[in-house]
C-alpha cells in the first residue's frame, strides 16, 4: 500500500502549485488526478491572464490571494523557465454611462489595494491601442495585468515539484476518503488505497464531490462556461494590451488580448451550467463574442480565427473562494470557489495551503537542497540562428521541424516524452510545445507527432490518445504487416 | 552556418517546384536548387495515389506519384539539385532588404551598402542595420533572439545574388542559401475546423481530408471506421472513395453550398459509383463526443447558408473529415515582404509569376489554389523560366503594368497584373467564377476595348477557366506610354442561353 504525508487531490494549476510549495519541506507529497496529464480541466482553458485583483470582491480571500500572488510571477516564471509578459490592461469607456462607472471601478481597485490604476484620456488610449473603437471617451489603465502560458505554468510547477521528490499518480480516480478518530487516514482510488496524514482537496470542478466524501457537502460547484476564439498570429488587427470591457451587473464581459505566443485571444462568454463535462462551443456563444468584442475593436478579423474552445470556471454556490479546515476532519484542507483568478491565485494558494498544513502540525523542515529553478525544454524557435545551429550539432533531431506553424522540432517532442513528467498524448505534446496549436491545427504535424509519440513510448499508434483514455486517434493499420513508410518520414 | 550559393533556389519539391526547377535549368543557369522539407520529392502528389493526373499535360492518365515521377526524372536529367529533409524558416528578397534598411536608418542607401550590411547584420548594432526579420510582418520575435550570431557574415556575392533563404537540416544544421532568384512553391494548407468556427466539443477523430489521406496512403494507418465528410472539395470526395475501398463506412458528403465545389468527374467516380450520398445545402452544425467523436448534427441551410434548426439531424460517426478549402501557405512570403492578394491569399504576380519583390517568383498553389496539377505544372514552367531569366539578367524590361480586374461573376484573375514589355507572347489569364452558369460568354476588355470573347458551355466555381490574350493586343496608345497610365483588363462572365 502506498503511503504519503500529504496527498493532494487534483493536478490542476492549484494542486501543482501546492505540490511545488510543499516540495520545499521534508514531507512526502503525492498528487493524484483522474486525467492522463496535469492541468487537464479548468487550468487548460482560460484567458491566461495574471490578474491584479483590481475587480475582486474587496476584503475577500480571493482579493488577498490575487494581490499577494501578482508580484510573485516575474521571479516565479524566471525560476520555472516559462514565458511571461508584462503587457498591462486597459478598460475603455465608450458611452456616458460607462464613463460614469470609471470612478467606482477605480475605487474598487483601491479597496483591493491596487493603487496603480490610472485614468487615460481617449487620446492616450488610442495611442496605446490604435485599433480601439475611436468612439472611446476615456478609460482606465491597469498596469500590472500580465499574460502567461497557463499550460506551461502547470507543467513547470509539477516538474519542479517532481524534481524535489514530490510524486504524481495520474489516470487515477478517487472513490472515497477514509477517516479515523476525526482525522483523515487515506483515500480509496481506482488504483487501490493510499494512506495519508494530510489531504488537500484541490479538485476544482469536482471539489464538491470530494468534500462530500468527508461529509462536508455544504456547497456545490456550478460550472460557468467561457467560450473563446483564438486568432492567427498574422491577423491584421491586433491589440497590445489586455482590452477589458466595462463590466455589467451580470458579467465581466468579453475581452481581447494577445497571448504570450502572439496570437489574439477573444472572449469569454459566461454561461451557468449543471454539466461539469460540457466543454462544447455553440453558435450562439461564438456569435455573442463576435458581436460584443467588435464594439471594443471594430476591425477585429474573426475570419482569421484558428480555434475556438470552451473552459469551465469552477464557480461555487454559494459564491466565493474559500480555504476551509474542519475540527471534526483533522488533516483535511478543502479548497473551493477557485474561478477566473485561479491561475493567478495559484502561486499564493501554494503558500497559503502550506502554511495551513504547518499550523495543523505538518513538519516544516526546509529542504536545504531544494532545487528552485526548473530548466524547460529547449524552445528551438526562440534561439538565435547560431544557438539553433549548435543545438542541432548536439542533437540532430532538433534539425527536423515537425510543426511548421510553430516551428517545433522532433528533438523537442522526443524530449517532452522523456521528461520526468512525460507527455503521453497528442494534447500533452501540444500544451508543452505548441505542436498543433498553430494555424493548421495539426493538419500537417498531427500524423507526424502521432508516429513520434508511438515510437518514443514504444506503443502502437492505436494506443496514442488525443488526451484522456478513450480519445484514440486512429483505429489501426490499413493493411496489416506492411512497413510504414511514414515511420522514417515523419 | 552552412552556406550554399545558387542561381535559382526553389522552395518546395511538389508539382510546382519540380516544374519550375526543370524549366529554370533548361534556360541555361548553372545551379538550380530545390529545398524540400520531406525526405523525397513529389510533395502532396506522393499521397495522391488515385489516377486523374496528366490528362492535359501528358495526354494520358497517371496517378499522383507517377505524375510526380516524370518531373523528378526530368529534374534529375536536367541536373537540378535537391536539398531534402530541410525546412525553410525565413526568406528575404533584395527589395525587402532595401526598404527595411531605408525605413530603419531613415536615409537612402545604395544597393551595395544594403547588401554588405545584410551579410554582417547579425554582428552589427541592431538599431542601425536590417535584421532578417524586419522587412516582413512575420512572427513577432522575442527581443534579442536574433542577436549575438556572429557566424552569419561573409563577402557580398557579385551580381544581384542578394536573395537569402535560411533553412534547417538535420545533417548540416542551419544553412543559408544565397540565390540570384527564388521561386516560392510551398503549396497550400487545408482549412480547419477553427477557420470555420464549427461549434461543439473537441474530441479525437476530426481530421482534415489531406491529413487522413496521408495517414492512409503514406503511413498505412486508418483514421476511423464510420466517416462523415464535410465539404465537396476534391480531396474530400477522393477520400470518400479511398476510405470505402479500405473498409470504412462513409455515411455522407455534406456540402454547405447548393453546388459541388470539386470537380464533376470526382463526384461521378468517387461518390456516385460507390453510392455515397451527397447532401448539398447542408452543413455540420455541432460536433459531439467527449473523448472520440460520437457523431455530428447536420442541418439543411437556407439561401444565406444559415442552418434551418428544424432540419437538424444526428449522424452517428467516429470520424469527421473536413474538405472545406485550401489556403495558400504564405508565411514565408509574408516574412519576406511579398505583397499578397486578399482574394487568393497568394502573392500578387505578373505574367512571369514575378511577385512584388523582383527577384522572387511564385507558382502553383502558393499563388492560388488550382484544381489540376497539370495547370500547376504549366504555370510553374513560366515561373521557373522567368526566375532563370532574371538570374541571367534576361527578363524583359517592363515599361508599364496593367491590372487584371475581376468583372461580372469573376472572383479573381491570376496573374493579377501584366507587365508591358516588348516581348510578343501569349499570356494566359486564369480565373474563377463566383456562381455556376450553364451557358456563358467570357470576355476580356482592355481599357474599354474588347480584345477577346468566347463561349463556355458551363462555368463552375470548382473549375478554373482561362483566357489567352496576345501581348501585342495590349500595346497602349502612344500618349499613355508611361507607368502612370497603366490601364486595366476586365475579365467578365455573362449568362448566355
Amino acid at each position: 500500500m502506498q503511503k504519503t504525508d500529504v496527498l493532494i487531490i487534483g493536478a490542476g494549476v492549484v494542486g501543482c502549485a501546492i505540490a511545488r510549495e510543499l516540495s520545499k519541506y521534508r514531507v512526502r507529497v503525492l498528487v493524484v488526478d483522474k486525467n492522463e496529464d496535469v492541468g487537464g480541466e479548468a487550468s487548460k482553458a482560460n484567458s491566461a491572464i495574471i490578474h491584479t485583483g483590481f475587480d475582486a470582491p474587496p476584503g475577500s480571500l480571493e482579493s488577498e490571494l490575487v494581490n499577494a500572488a501578482n508580484p510573485m510571477y516575474e521571479k516565479l516564471c524566471a525560476d520555472l523557465d516559462i514565458p511571461f509578459a508584462k503587457i498591462g490592461a486597459i478598460m475603455p469607456a465608450f458611452t456616458n454611462e460607462q464613463f460614469e462607472q470609471l470612478p467606482a471601478i477605480k475605487e474598487k481597485a483601491f479597496k483591493n489595494k491596487v493603487y496603480d490604476v490610472e485614468y487615460l484620456t481617449a487620446e492616450q488610449l488610442l495611442e496605446r491601442e490604435p485599433n480601439l473603437n475611436p468612439c472611446v471617451k476615456a478609460g482606465l489603465f491597469i498596469p500590472r495585468e500580465y499574460i502567461i502560458d497557463p499550460f506551461l505554468l502547470v507543467v513547470a510547477y509539477a516538474e519542479n515539484a517532481l524534481e524535489n521528490s514530490a510524486s504524481f499518480l495520474l489516470n487515477t480516480k478517487i472513490t472515497g476518503i477514509s477517516t479515523n478518530n476525526g482525522a483523515v487516514a487515506g483515500i480509496e482510488t481506482t488504483a487501490g488505497r493510499i494512506e495519508a496524514r494530510y489531504i488537500v482537496n484541490a479538485a476544482g470542478l469536482y471539489c464538491d464531490e470530494v468534500a462530500a466524501m468527508v461529509g462536508k457537502a455544504d456547497y456545490t460547484v456550478n460550472p460557468r462556461k467561457g467560450q473563446f476564439y483564438i486568432l492567427d498570429k498574422n491577423t491584421s488587427c491586433k491589440v497590445n494590451h489586455i482590452v477589458l470591457p466595462i463590466p455589467t451587473k451580470l458579467t465581466k464581459g468579453k475581452l481581447m488580448c494577445p497571448t504570450i505566443h502572439g496570437n489574439m485571444l477573444v472572449g469569454p462568454t459566461a454561461e451557468d451550467l449543471l454539466d461539469k463535462e460540457d466543454y462544447a462551443t455553440d453558435a450562439a456563444g461564438l456569435a455573442s463574442i463576435r458581436e460584443d468584442v467588435s464594439k471594443l475593436i471594430p476591425d477585429i478579423k474573426f475570419g482569421d480565427a484558428i480555434m475556438q474552445y470552451a473552459g469551465l470556471r469552477a464557480n461555487r454556490n454559494p459564491e466565493g473562494l474559500r480555504v476551509d479546515t474542519y475540527d471534526d476532519v483533522k488533516g483535511y484542507v478543502n479548497l473551493s470557489g477557485i474561478r477566473s483568478t485561479g491561475i493567478t491565485a495559484s502561486a499564493a494558494l501554494g503558500k497559503y495551503v502550506a502554511q495551513t498544513l504547518i499550523q495543523m502540525g505538518m513538519p516544516a523542515e526546509f529542504k536545504a537542497d531544494f532545487i528552485e529553478k526548473r530548466k524547460g525544454i529547449i524552445r528551438f524557435h526562440e534561439l538565435s540562428r547560431k544557438q539553433q545551429d549548435d543545438v542541432i550539432r548536439k542533437n540532430p533531431l532538433f534539425g527536423k521541424v515537425i510543426c511548421r506553424c510553430e516551428t517545433v522540432t522532433e528533438g523537442e517532442i522526443a524530449e517532452a516524452v522523456r521528461r520526468p513528467l512525460p507527455a503521453r498524448s497528442m494534447d500533452a505534446v501540444k500544451r508543452r510545445l505548441r505542436a498543433g496549436m498553430g494555424r493548421c491545427s495539426g493538419g500537417f504535424c498531427g500524423p507526424r507527432v502521432l508516429e513520434i509519440l508511438a515510437r518514443e513510448l514504444n506503443v502502437s499508434v492505436e494506443e496514442i490518445n488525443k488526451n484522456q483514455s478513450g480519445s484514440y486517434m486512429v483505429t489501426g493499420e490499413v493493411r496489416a504487416g506492411k512497413v510504414r513508410q511514414g515511420a522514417q518520414n515523419a | 552556418m552552412h552556406e550554399i550559393f545558387c542561381d535559382v533556389a526553389v522552395i518546395g519539391a511538389g508539382p510546382a517546384g519540380l516544374a519550375a526547377a526543370v524549366s529554370a535549368k533548361k534556360q541555361g543557369v548553372a545551379k538550380v536548387l530545390i529545398i524540400e522539407r520531406d525526405i523525397s520529392p513529389g510533395g502532396i502528389l506522393q499521397q495522391c495515389i488515385h489516377p486523374g493526373f496528366g490528362l492535359t499535360y501528358y495526354n494520358e492518365e497517371l496517378t499522383g506519384p507517377e505524375y510526380a515521377g516524370r518531373f523528378v526524372k526530368a529534374a534529375e536529367d536536367a541536373g537540378v539539385e535537391f536539398l531534402f529533409d530541410t525546412m525553410v524558416l525565413e526568406v528575404s528578397g533584395r527589395f525587402g532588404w532595401e526598404s527595411g534598411l531605408a525605413k530603419n536608418s531613415g536615409q537612402e542607401s545604395s544597393q551595395a551598402d544594403a547588401c554588405s550590411a545584410a551579410w554582417t547584420s547579425r554582428s552589427a548594432p541592431p538599431a542601425q542595420t536590417p535584421r532578417l526579420t524586419q522587412a516582413g510582418s512575420g512572427d513577432r520575435r522575442k527581443p534579442g533572439s536574433s542577436e549575438g550570431d556572429s557566424s552569419f557574415s561573409g563577402a557580398c556575392p557579385a551580381g544581384n545574388a542578394v536573395n537569402i533563404i535560411i533553412c534547417v537540416n538535420k545533417s548540416v544544421g542551419m544553412a543559408v542559401v544565397y540565390a540570384k532568384s527564388i521561386v516560392l512553391a510551398m503549396g497550400c494548407r487545408e482549412r480547419t475546423r477553427g477557420n470555420l468556427a464549427l461549434p461543439g466539443t473537441r474530441p479525437a477523430g476530426v481530421y482534415t481530408a489531406g491529413a487522413a489521406q496521408r495517414l492512409i496512403n503514406r503511413q498505412n494507418i486508418m483514421p476511423g471506421k464510420r466517416v462523415l465528410i464535410l465539404g465537396s472539395g476534391d480531396i474530400g470526395m477522393i477520400m470518400a472513395r479511398r476510405l470505402t475501398l479500405e473498409g470504412a463506412e462513409v455515411i455522407a458528403v455534406v456540402e454547405i453550398m447548393n453546388y459541388l465545389t470539386g470537380l464533376t468527374r470526382n463526384r461521378v467516380q468517387c461518390l456516385d459509383d460507390f453510392g455515397i450520398p451527397l447532401l448539398l445545402s447542408h452543413s455540420v452544425t455541432r460536433i459531439e463526443g467527449a473523448k472520440r467523436l460520437t457523431g455530428c448534427m447536420v442541418a439543411q441551410v437556407d439561401e444565406n447558408r444559415k442552418p434551418i434548426p428544424e432540419t437538424e439531424k444526428f449522424y452517428e460517426c467516429d470520424t469527421l473529415l473536413l474538405s472545406v478549402g485550401l489556403i495558400p501557405e504564405n508565411e514565408l512570403s509574408l516574412g519576406a515582404g511579398v505583397k499578397l492578394c486578399p482574394v487568393t491569399g497568394g502573392p500578387i504576380v505578373n505574367q512571369f509569376m514575378q511577385t512584388s519583390i523582383p527577384g522572387i517568383f511564385a507558382c502553383g498553389n502558393v499563388v492560388h489554389v488550382n484544381d489540376l496539377a497539370d495547370n500547376v505544372s504549366a504555370e510553374s514552367e513560366i515561373a521557373g523560366s522567368a526566375a532563370a531569366h532574371y538570374a541571367l539578367g534576361l527578363l524583359p524590361q517592363a515599361f508599364g503594368s496593367i491590372v487584371c480586374v475581376p468583372g461580372n461573376n469573376v472572383r479573381y484573375v491570376c496573374p493579377q497584373t501584366v507587365a508591358l514589355t516588348n516581348e510578343d507572347a501569349k499570356i494566359k489569364l486564369y480565373f474563377r467564377v463566383q456562381q455556376p452558369y450553364a451557358g456563358a460568354r467570357i470576355s476580356a476588355n482592355y481599357n474599354g476595348r474588347e480584345i477577346l470573347s468566347k463561349k463556355a458551355i458551363k462555368v463552375n466555381p470548382g473549375e478554373m477557366e482561362y483566357v489567352a490574350i496576345n501581348s501585342a493586343s495590349l500595346q497602349p496608345p502612344l500618349h499613355s506610354l508611361s507607368a502612370e497610365m497603366p490601364g486595366e483588363i476586365i475579365i467578365s462572365v455573362e449568362k448566355e442561353a
